[in-house]
This record gives structure tokens, sequence and C-alpha cells, in this order.
């Protein structure tokens, strides 16, 4: 098979911020030209830092990489024409109207006289924004805002467009109607996405690949089918009365495996976290299996398998402990909060 | 510079221009607190050129370039607040990702400074005009006072946007122009001569920066202009003002590595 040349491809990147934050402790990622990549990860995960160090914002400490076959150290010039760039914050100029944004946004990229009048004209009518294209942005609404922010990265045609966060912050209906958007954007012609989200939900409707990312680092790569396939059935989760010891977790582990229609057992402090196929009908026999060994629970619950447990199953660790982690690490992203895509 | 560096500079100055025009509220007190000094002090201090020294007929004569001076430090040292929004608002890095040039986002900052303080500078001396002042020196003298004034305007504006990118705090620009703007003022030749001030205050003022803008100002606006004061003190102006401009560009550096 003739496989034609990634449009994004980025190799062990590592970026540490001053205070010694580890932002990006080996960052792979590569996107196949033409279609929808996204990154999905908590705050502080390390997926901005991808995106700064690939739209030539930021310098890694070291790795490579390379966006549109162009170096983004060596030839930072070269991917700048190439690229559009949604950020998670609006850069639009408040005080301009939509139209003065696009108009300058395409003058820096070399548009001039007629083709850049046309070329705003087709951007305003296809984000809805004609009516509003003489009003000062800062009367818009949010997913007005939004609309601008992706228009004013398509601008100039580029090949690969970065969407970072692009719905954070909207409300249900925005964001659908984004969604709508970007599902359109996806079918241009050679347009290369790559999103990041912190939605499962998000990943799962607009990208084709999805890459997982914790801590600095891909931990688990492929398409959204795929990764939900591997999450079929229930989640029990069971709160211990008291934690138990490292000795004690084994020959546990192993007796509720072996119970029927049960997957997978994972431990995290005084929860057991349970995959089953059918979650009503094991806890039951998990209770009594604990309760054969002593040891009590204080609490279990069946949920659909979410995000959450996505993470908890590849890094390790809890979304939320992910988030509050980074949340005190890093106070320069985002903190809002993360909406569970329990069920999606 | 290339002439695209040169274009991008204008679009780039042209989008910061209509930033201020469209907030008609900073415009009209830009405009308007220079008038207020102008009464207030003129009013107040009127008689104080009896004690001689001005140089001048009227105190007005004399008090003209010190408010042109002090109105051009007051407008420029809050330029880091309009930065650090830019940074905030993610709009510096959207212009970062395009291939606008670098120069070009800075020279912007300094341009639109130096054609606003020179628009206030003008405003003032008409105002003066209006109130009564007289100008000896004719348009030349003039043109010296305003090209000071953009100067001095120019060296405070870099400051303030490189202490803008370096500290992101709103508090610590508010600090730092409050605690400067009317010792600045006071220790230079703004509202009394030279001659009947304390010793120890007119060697300060010698190296006050607003003082120079004022003496190159008030020495070009007089009959028969001493041109050595002028080239002097508009020398030094010219050289800080590069300095400032040279410091808040490798601010700006610094500011890029650090995103």
């Amino acid at each position: 098979m003739n496989t034609p040349a990634p449009a994004v491809e980025a190799r062990q990147l590592i970026k540490t911020y001053p205070g010694d934050v580890t932002a990006l402790s080996g960052m792979d990622v590569t996107v196949e030209p033409g279609t929808v990549f996204g990154l999905l990860g908590p705050n502080g995960a390390g997926k901005s830092t991808t995106v700064k160090i690939l739209t030539t914002l930021a310098r890694p400490d070291s790795g490579t990489a390379t966006v549109a076959g162009h170096d983004v150290l060596r030839h930072p010039d070269r991917v700048r024409r190439a690229i559009g760039v949604v950020a998670q914050k609006s850069g639009a100029d408040p005080v301009a109207t939509g139209r003065e944004n696009l108009q300058l946004q395409g003058r820096l990229y070399g548009l001039r006289g007629a083709a850049l009048r046309r070329r705003v004209d087709e951007l305003l009518a296809r984000f809805h924004l004609a009516d509003a294209a003489g009003r000062q942005v800062k009367g818009y609404s949010g997913g007005m805002q939004r609309r601008l922010d992706v228009a004013l990265g398509l601008v100039h045609r580029p090949e690969v467009l970065f969407l970072d966060e692009p719905t954070t912050g909207l409300d249900p209906e925005a964001r659908t109607a984004m969604w709508d958007e970007i599902t359109r954007l996806a079918g241009d012609e050679g347009l290369t996405i790559l999103l990041t989200t912190h939605y499962l939900e998000e990943a799962d409707r607009l990208a084709e690949r999805i890459a997982i990312v914790d801590r600095g680092r891909v931990v688990v790569e492929g398409t959204p089918d795929a990764l939900k396939g591997e999450l079929r059935g229930d989640a029990v989760h069971m709160e211990l009365r008291e934690a138990v010891g490292d000795s004690g977790r084994t020959s546990l582990k192993d007796s509720l495996s072996a119970l029927p229609g049960v997957h997978e057992v994972l431990f995290d402090g005084r929860r057991i976290s349970v995959r089953a196929e059918d979650g009503a009908a094991a806890v039951p026999a998990l209770l009594g299996a604990l309760e054969r060994v002593g040891v009590g629970v204080a609490a279990a619950t069946v949920a659909r398998p979410s995000l959450d447990d996505v993470y908890l199953r590849y890094a390790g660790r809890r979304y939320a402990d992910a988030e509050a982690a980074a949340d005190s690490a890093e106070s320069t992203e985002s903190t809002e909060n993360l909406a569970l895509a329990g069920g999606a | 510079m290339s002439t695209n560096a040169l274009t991008q500079t204008w679009f780039m100055t042209q989008r910061q221009l209509m930033a201020v025009l469209r907030q008609p509220a900073y415009v009209v007190l830009m405009l308007i607190q220079p008038a207020v000094w102008l009464f207030l002090f003129g009013n107040l201090f009127k008689k104080v050129v009896e004690l001689g020294g001005f140089g001048t007929t009227t105190y007005l004569d004399y008090l003209v370039p010190g408010i042109v001076v002090m109105s051009a430090l007051s407008s420029n040292m809050w330029a880091g607040m309009g930065t650090l929004e830019e940074i905030e608002r993610g709009t510096l890095n959207r212009f970062l990702t395009t291939p606008v040039s670098r120069g070009a986002l800075m020279n912007a900052n300094v341009v639109q400074q130096g054609l606003t303080t020179a628009v206030q500078s003008v405003v003032i001396i008409l105002l003066g005009k209006l109130g009564g002042a007289d100008y000896p020196g004719g348009a030349a003298g003039l043109v010296v006072l305003v090209v000071a004034a953009s100067l001095l305007g120019t060296v405070f504006g870099a400051l303030s946007n490189a202490l803008g990118m370096l500290v992101r705090e709103r508090e610590s620009i508010i600090g730092i122009n409050t605690f400067l703007l009317l010792p600045l003022t006071f220790l230079s030749s703004a509202f009394m001569a030279p001659s009947q001030m304390p010793g120890w205050m007119r060697h300060i003022a010698d190296f006050n920066p607003l003082d120079w803008a004022m003496v190159a100002g008030r020495s070009a606006m007089t009959a028969n202009p001493d041109w050595s004061d002028v080239l002097t003190r508009g020398g030094g102006l010219l050289a800080l003002a590069v300095a400032a401009v040279w410091l808040s560009t490798r601010t700006f550096r610094a500011y890029q590595r650090s995103v």
C-alpha cells in the first residue's frame, strides 16, 4: 500500500516549564492527511502544549515535529502558512467587527483586494455571521465568537487546521451547532484536522482516530469504535470499608475475575472497579465473593462505561484525580469542570 | 525591514488606532484631563511667575509644555495594560501563529503610541492657545515639543509593555504607575522654574527624561531658541527611546519562549 506522508508527525516531544512542570514526556502523534484526529485528555495532560509546539508558538526541549511536511523548528514560517489555528481562547479582537477581524487575518496571509473581500464574504456566509458582520465582536454570543474563531483559522485555506478545545464553555445548543460545522469541515477537500477535547462524546463524534493523552504522552490510540469496543459492558464500582493490602488484592482479584461475566478488576485505593457484561446481574455475586473473604462494602454502583473508565484503564488513575493534580500543578490552563460523558 | 514588514506594521497599527477610537470615553478622558490640569495649575500657580526665572511672560506659557509632557507620560505608561489584555485574550498568540512579521507586532505598538501622543500634544497646545498662551518660537518650537513628547511617550510605552509581558499582573502596573507619575512630574521643571527649585531637586531633574522633554520643548519655543539644549535633550530622549524599544523587543522574545 502506498501511504502518503503524514500531515502531522511528532516524535518524542518533551517540554518542561519553569518550576519543573513537565508538560510533555515523550509525545508521539501521527495524523494522516485528510483525516480528523482527536487528542483526548484532562486539563494539564499536555494537549495544549502539543498544539502550541505544532503551531510554532512553543519550542520543545527535545523531539521533532513536522506539519504539512515542514519542520516546526527549522521552518516555522512555512508551517505558519500551512496551518490554521483555533486556540482555546478566542483571539478575536473584541472592539473590531467580525468582518474587520477576518479582513486583517486575510491581509496577514497576503490576501488583498477583491480576492480578500470574496473570501471574507464566503466565510461570513458559511459560518452564519453575515448579519453580524458589521457588529463589534464583543457583542457576539459565545457560539458566534467560536464560529468566527474557526473562520479566522480558515481564511487562507490551510492544509492543517488545529482546533484546541473548540466547544469548551459553549452551551449544549451551540456545541451541537459547532459539531455540525466541524463535521462539514472534515468533508472539505484534503483538510486535515487535529482536534483536542476533554469530552469523550466530542472525540467520538468528530474524530476518525483518537489518542488518549495522560501526563504528557499518549497512552492509547485507535478508532473510537475500537476504544469503545474494549469497554463493552457495564462498570461496577464498589467502595470498600477499608483498604485491602497488596497480598489480599491479588487473591481478591483472582476470585472476582473468576466470577461469570466479569472481565476486568481494577483497584484504586479503597475502590474496586469491575467491568461486567451485565452490571446489575454481577453485583450480588461480587458482593457475595467479597463477604466470603470478610471485606466490607460501603457502597456499590453500576454505570455505563465512561471516559473515566477509559482513563482508569489506560492511564492507571481516575480522570477526576488527573484533573485535580493538573489543576494544582498548572494554573494556566482552563479549569472548567469536566463533563464526564457517561453512557455516550 | 522588508516592504512586507512595513505593510504589516501599518495593518497592525491601524487595528490599534481603531481600538483607541472605538473607546470614546477613553479618548475624551485623554483630552479632558490635560485641560483640567491646565486650568487648575494655571490658576493655582498664576503668581509664581513673578518669582522670576521662568523665561515667559505668563505662567500659562510656561505651563503648556509641562502639561504636554506630563500627559505623554500618563497616557503611555498604561500601554502594558493593553498588551496584558491581548496576551490574556489570546490575541497575541493568534497573531504569532500567522506569518506576520514579529517586528510588525512590536513596531505597531510604538507607531500607535507615537501618533496618539502627538495628537494629544497638539490638542493641549491648541487648548493652551485658547486659554491665552503665547508661543513665540512659532511652528518649529511646537514641532520640537510634540516630537519630544512623543519620544518620551515611546520610552514609557515600551517600558510599560515590557512590564506587562514580564509580570503579567495588572496590580503591578497600577502600583508602579501610581508610584511614579507624580514624583517624576514634580522632580522636573513641569510647574516650577529650575532656578526656583531646591538645589537637590534641580540635580535630580537633570537626570529625569521628563525634564529633558520639557527643556527641549521650552528652549525651542522661545523667541531665540538655544538649539544646543534642544539637541542634547532630544538626543538623550532618542537614545532612551531606542533602548526602551530594544528592551521591550527582548522581553517580547522572552514572552514567546515562555508560551
